[in-house]
């Protein structure tokens, strides 16, 4: 089935650079591609006339119609479920889910046809659906507004999975999952959401399925991704002071995990410390242990270290602070990886 | 009040355009349009003015004291709904999800309930929840982030608020299944169980599975679908082509639109549908025509998608105002009673903030109880290994 062709990412608006927030930058981002693509359409609860809770899908209703952005009936079975029935149709749905505690009803759609169909069809069948899932806690939200549920997907072959820490990457990302053939996880780190850098639209963004050193550094790695990208950026900061000199990597594809960045760095400095707000057991941070462990085995100055989320439902919002690993979790893992 | 054969007979059909001639799609679609007016189907016992009028179904005998009592009910949960909403606006509570307006659905089916009912919540029911015998003081703490719900779910025969839309509908479908398989159901001491959720919610699948598990085991279940016109920005034709009520026709058990504003309607069909789920002859579906006076929460602003003439219109049919004209007008209540309702309401909101603004902050080792019935030593690990962590700031190092 052909998929229906779009220009690339090379096709930079021709805006000059801007101070922009990731909500804008997501939302800069499904404009251009509707506008370069009549098929690319956006479904999900309250994303049209409100412009979704977060605002990131503001003002495209109104320009581009209540049949490329859809206002769905409260189920999210049914986006995942007529997303893929529509991309076979060739369209190029970009689904939102309104917080990632609610993807669940939609999982079995996710896990059982969107991820296999491709497969099963010895790849007559493609599906080039974007699923946007505001992720992470740190905003003070009730239950079920505050998880971290991508090692679910990345643990499922045939999803791609990225995560986007800042607003210019959140910008092209989103443009190049659209683009992409396959069905893509696109997690957005909420808290992040009003952060601000500046697009510039005339430098190209890296290949999506990529990861970035986003600090040079000697004295210790850290991997992370999303939300924490940030926050470990603080830690690296901070240990400055203390005569610590850190590399951070931003992961940014969760599957496929581009570890050759890893690798290289971890080799430099011997030390490896992986961060994510997601509790550890079975999750993304083990499974990235357990690689570098393998390339990095005779590298290695310490094992490999984890500060993440507990192994715990996440908790009311006046302990998250406790739960959601910050700059001294962060550092006193260093600290821990140095002693050893 | 009604007998269960009435709703073996074919209602009348909901869809009055596509026996005329030759309608268009869009015709019969508009038809059936779910939102449009309560429609002659609406079960009403007293207008928005006060005036009490007959029905040939449902008839409710009630005394002046009870009368006062719904009053006072709706009265008071107005009043700690409006005061947990300003505790937000002054950063006390992180959310609030407001029931303002939906007092009348909320007290009359919560008053319909036997202690020894069951009865399942969404996330907006301080109103049934009320009637539980859950105090607000009880409710705040999940919205101030300090808990994820106070009660005990099993001795109040109240279930923890849930915030996964449709969820608790097979949960209590499953309760309700237990209530027959125990032999609890089939007299006048029958047991039953009533979950609420929204009409947003009847797009979920969940909301579908229950009503089939329900109808096939006989399950003695009351489907309270709150319809309050909106789920979030999205008016309740984006969910149902047709009244939500009629849905249960599908299934196999009887739906009834009530006025949701008015609380003597709602008492009676949630008695009449209790009764019929004690003798055996669950489900039923009640869908409380209702509206949402408020945004769907403090996050929210209901202003970016709907018109103020529509709440003007829905304030005229006020629940608690035509309770008050109809008690003043008989000479059910004087003066001192209304005077006095008032003054139990300031009470009860300086209850609800002294205990709001007082809760205590859970200890970070809160977070790790109770993840498991068997305790798991991995996880205890973890717990000494953070609170080891912890301790180490306590000589003030960082
Ligand atoms: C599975 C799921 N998807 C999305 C949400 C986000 N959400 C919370 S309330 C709501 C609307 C619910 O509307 P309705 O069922 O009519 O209940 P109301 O809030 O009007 O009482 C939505 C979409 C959620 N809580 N759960
Ligand atoms: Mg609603």
């Amino acid at each position: 089935m052909a998929a229906p062709t779009m220009d690339r990412s090379t096709d930079t608006p021709s805006a000059a650079p801007q101070k922009i927030t990731m909500i804008k930058g997501l939302n800069q981002a499904l404009r251009a591609t509707m506008e370069a693509d009549p098929k690319v359409i956006v479904m999900g609860e309250d994303v049209g006339k409100l412009g979704g809770v977060f605002r990131v899908t503001d003002g495209l209703q109104k320009d581009f119609g209540e049949q490329r952005v859809l206002d769905t009936p409260l189920s999210e079975s049914g986006i995942i479920g007529t997303a893929i029935g529509l991309a076979i149709r060739g369209y190029r749905p970009v689904c939102e889910i309104q917080f990632d505690g609610f993807i669940f009803p939609g999982f079995d759609q996710i896990v059982s046809q969107l991820a296999k169909l491709h497969y099963r069809t010895q790849g007559r069948i493609k599906l080039p659906i974007v699923v946007r899932v505001p992720f992470g806690g740190g905003i003070g939200a009730v239950e079920h507004h505050s998880e971290s549920p991508e090692s679910y997907f990345a643990h499922t072959a045939g999803l791609k999975v990225v995560a986007c820490s800042n607003p210019v990457d959140a910008h092209w990302m989103l443009r190049q999952a659209i683009e992409c053939d396959d069905p893509v996880l696109f997690f957005e780190p909420k808290r992040r959401y009003h952060e601000k850098a500046e697009l510039d639209p005339s430098i190209a963004p890296q290949p999506l399925f990529s990861s970035r050193v986003v600090r040079k550094g000697s004295t210790a790695t850290i991997a992370t991704y999303g939300p924490m990208v940030k926050t470990s950026l603080d830690a690296a900061t901070a240990g400055a002071e203390d005569g610590l000199d850190l590399e951070v990597i931003d992961l940014r594809s969760l599957s496929p995990l581009d570890l050759a960045p890893v690798y290289e760095s971890v080799r430099r400095t011997g030390r490896l410390i992986v961060v994510s707000e997601a509790p550890s057991e079975a999750s993304i941070t083990g499974e990235i242990a357990a690689k570098v462990q393998q390339e990095c085995f005779y590298s290695l100055e310490a094992p490999v270290l984890r500060v993440t989320g507990f192994d715990t439902p996440y908790p009311p919002a006046k302990l998250e602070e406790n739960f959601l690993p910050d700059l001294d979790r962060v550092l006193a893992a260093v600290d821990r990886s140095l002693a050893w | 009040m009604s007998s269960p054969e009435r709703w073996s007979q074919p209602q009348p059909s909901g869809a009055p355009a596509a026996t005329a001639a030759q309608p268009t799609a869009e015709q019969v679609i508009a038809g059936l349009r779910a939102t449009s007016e309560g429609g002659p189907e609406l079960v009403q016992l007293l207008t928005p003015e006060g005036e009490r009028v007959d029905h040939p179904d449902f008839h409710l005998d009630i005394t002046p004291e009870e009368l006062r009592g719904l009053y006072r009910d709706m009265v008071l949960v107005r009043r700690a709904d409006r005061e947990a909403n300003a505790l937000q606006r002054q950063g006390q509570l992180g959310l609030w999800v407001p029931l303002l307006g939906q007092e009348a659905a909320q007290i009359g089916a919560g008053r319909a309930l036997r202690p020894t009912d069951m009865a399942f919540p969404s996330y907006r029911e301080h109103g049934v929840a009320w009637c539980r015998g859950v105090h607000p003081n009880e409710i705040v703490g999940m919205f101030r982030g300090v808990d994820h719900g106070a009660w005990d779910p099993v001795e109040r025969r109240f279930h923890p608020y849930t915030i996964v839309i449709g969820n608790q509908c097979l949960n209590a479908a499953g309760y309700a299944m237990g209530q027959r398989f125990d032999g609890k159901v089939g007299d006048d001491n029958g047991e039953a169980t009533m979950v609420f959720f929204g009409d947003g919610a009847t797009s979920q699948g969940d909301v579908h599975e229950a009503f089939v598990w329900a109808a096939v085991y006989d399950a003695p279940l009351v489907f309270f679908c709150q319809n309050n016109q909106w789920a979030i920005s999205e008016p309740t034709e984006r969910q149902s082509r047709l009244p939500l009520y009629q849905r249960a026709r599908g299934y196999g058990f009887p739906g009834i639109r009530v006025d949701g504003n008015d609380v003597l309607a709602t008492l009676a069909v949630a008695r009449w549908a209790l009764e019929e789920c004690r003798h055996g002859n669950g489900p039923v579906l009640i869908e409380a025509f209702t509206y949402r006076m408020d945004s769907h929460t403090t996050s929210d602003d209901a202003t970016r998608y709907r018109l103020s003439t529509e709440v003007e219109e829905w304030k005229l049919k006020d629940p608690i105002e035509r309770v008050k004209a109809h008690l003043s007008r008989n000479g059910f209540a004087d003066h001192d009673f209304f005077d006095g309702v008032e003054a139990e309401a300031d009470e009860l909101a300086a209850v609800l903030r002294e205990h709001c603004v007082n809760l205590p902050e859970p200890p970070p080792g809160r977070m790790f109880d109770n993840v498991y019935a068997e305790p798991s030593p991995a996880l205890r690990a973890q717990q000494d290994e953070y609170e080891t962590y912890l301790a180490g700031f306590a000589g003030g190092e960082h």
